[in-house]
């Protein structure tokens, strides 16, 4: 019985965890180790980490916290922010991360994508594309943080990551980013239609219907969140939630796969 | 205090596996040192990646002979996890490459008609148990396991499966024959069901 990998999304600021509202206005949600362990707790079936602040200030996530997350998630876990060479990787991937998530450097670099899955495997390279609607109805791709945009087109890019190797896509709407009013469905479908490779959603989830309307209409494979993992209720009070295997089960199960 | 081994031989991440084992109360060591894997009471096989990257790396680093020793004469019980499984067959489409032949079976790709079904199978899945023996015991269909790779198995033995998993088709995720033990999915990332399945094969 396959079910979809529904994935927190935790993103890093300094030592301290934030959910942005369009990629922007960080607001503080707690520890990073905290956060993990809570999820491991609650079984989550995978996580993502990505420090928001690492590209533009060119650098790399710090690879002392992926090796004490390492330690504590008995999940698969992949890590974002800064991430530039070979050897970087090696280091990420040996302190236990299942999978490396790369942005800009795969729109500035794409070598790095093709030489990467050579030698670590496509399973565990990732490319996440920022994507912004603009006022044409056009997807444009943005790096460093969302705060410079490419004007490359979407599914374009996406399709030479594939051929570079990349494992999977993140598809990420800056738009619908903490908004709480659902994925972008368009975008995600546009890309889980032209492409073999898993597509993962992320942007906008507030509820399992959300969820399910990703994967069902937007064909994502696997469904990325994160204030729907990290807060509760109107107010948005930080309260870290996963829901339950069965709940996973009456909403997903897919009698086909 | 069991003397337990993970086989070091450069394929993928040892560190997950011994921090799980810890969790559940067991040292262990990463080794890729013949003496060590002969002394050992048991034996795990991580691995993932390329099947002829894996059987080239344990033949350049003179690990094939050793451990055909280990367990086939030694019959040290071992545990191979994702390509540490399929390393155990006998053949792979992945490099079209000869296994160590420790059980009748071959690794073959996933192919789909249906295109929703992507490959790799990456995620959870249960299993379908076939066969209950000790490795399975207190796991049920309702537990989930991850997974992810793209090369399935099929065992010539139904005696040797001990469960399947449906992944558009079924196929070979829990074998076992004798001291040889295989799980297709990544026990060290699986939570408390992953952690049980280490545990059960540690009280063999």
């Amino acid at each position: 019985m396959f079910l979809p990998r529904l994935i927190p999304v935790l993103l890093l600021k300094g030592k301290g965890l934030v959910k942005t509202i369009k990629f922007k206005d960080p607001s503080y949600i707690g520890d990073p180790i905290n956060a993990v362990k809570i999820f491991n707790d609650l079984k989550a079936d995978e996580l993502i980490l990505l420090d928001i602040m690492a590209s533009k200030e060119n650098r790399c996530i710090d690879f002392n916290l992926v090796k004490d997350i390492g330690d504590e998630a008995f999940m698969p876990f992949g890590v974002g922010g800064g991430i530039s060479n070979l050897e970087q990787i090696e280091q990420l991937l040996k302190f236990g991360a299942e999978k490396v998530i790369i942005n800009t450097n795969a729109i500035l670099n794409p070598d790095l994508i093709k030489n990467a899955s050579n030698h670590f495997g496509s399973q565990s390279i990732v490319v996440c594309l920022d994507v912004k609607k603009s006022l044409f109805g056009k997807y444009e791709l943005f790096i460093k943080g969302g705060s410079v945009n490419t004007h490359l087109n979407l599914l374009d890019t996406a399709k030479k990551m594939e051929d570079l190797g990349a494992g999977e896509l993140i598809i990420n709407s800056i738009d619908n980013d903490g908004t709480l009013k659902g994925y972008d469905i368009q975008a995600i479908r546009l890309l889980s239609e032209n492409l073999a490779i898993p597509i993962v959603c992320l942007g906008g989830a507030w509820t399992l219907e959300h969820l399910r309307q990703a994967y069902f209409e937007g064909k994502a494979h696997a469904l990325a969140a994160g204030s729907f993992f990290v807060y509760h209720g109107p107010r948005r009070a930080v309260l870290i939630n996963y829901p339950t295997k069965v709940e996973i089960k009456n909403i997903f199960y897919d009698s086909r796969s | 205090m069991l003397n337990l081994v993970i086989i070091d031989y450069g394929m993928g991440n040892l560190r997950s596996v011994q921090k799980a084992l810890e969790r559940i109360g067991t040292k262990s060591i990463i080794s890729s040192n013949p003496d060590e894997i002969l002394k050992a009471d048991k034996l795990i096989l991580p691995g993932v990646g390329h099947f002829k990257k894996g059987m080239e790396n344990l033949k350049n680093m003179n690990l094939i002979d050793p451990l055909n020793i280990a367990v086939l004469n030694f019959k040290i019980p071992i545990l191979g996890i994702c390509l540490g499984m399929q390393l155990m067959t006998d053949y792979s489409e992945e490099g079209n490459c000869e296994g160590l032949k420790w059980i009748s079976a071959k690794t073959t790709k996933f192919s789909f008609e249906h295109k929703d079904l992507k490959i790799p199978h990456m995620g959870w899945n249960n299993l379908l148990i076939k066969n209950e023996r000790k490795l399975l015991e207190n796991i049920n269909e309702n537990d989930f396991f991850y997974f992810v790779h793209s090369y399935k198995i099929s065992c010539n033995n139904e005696e040797d499966v001990l469960a399947k998993t449906k992944y558009g088709v079924e196929f070979v995720s829990v074998f076992n024959n004798r001291n040889i033990f295989g799980c297709q999915f990544h026990p060290e990332k699986s939570h408390d069901a992953g952690l049980k399945i280490l545990k059960n094969f540690i009280e063999l």
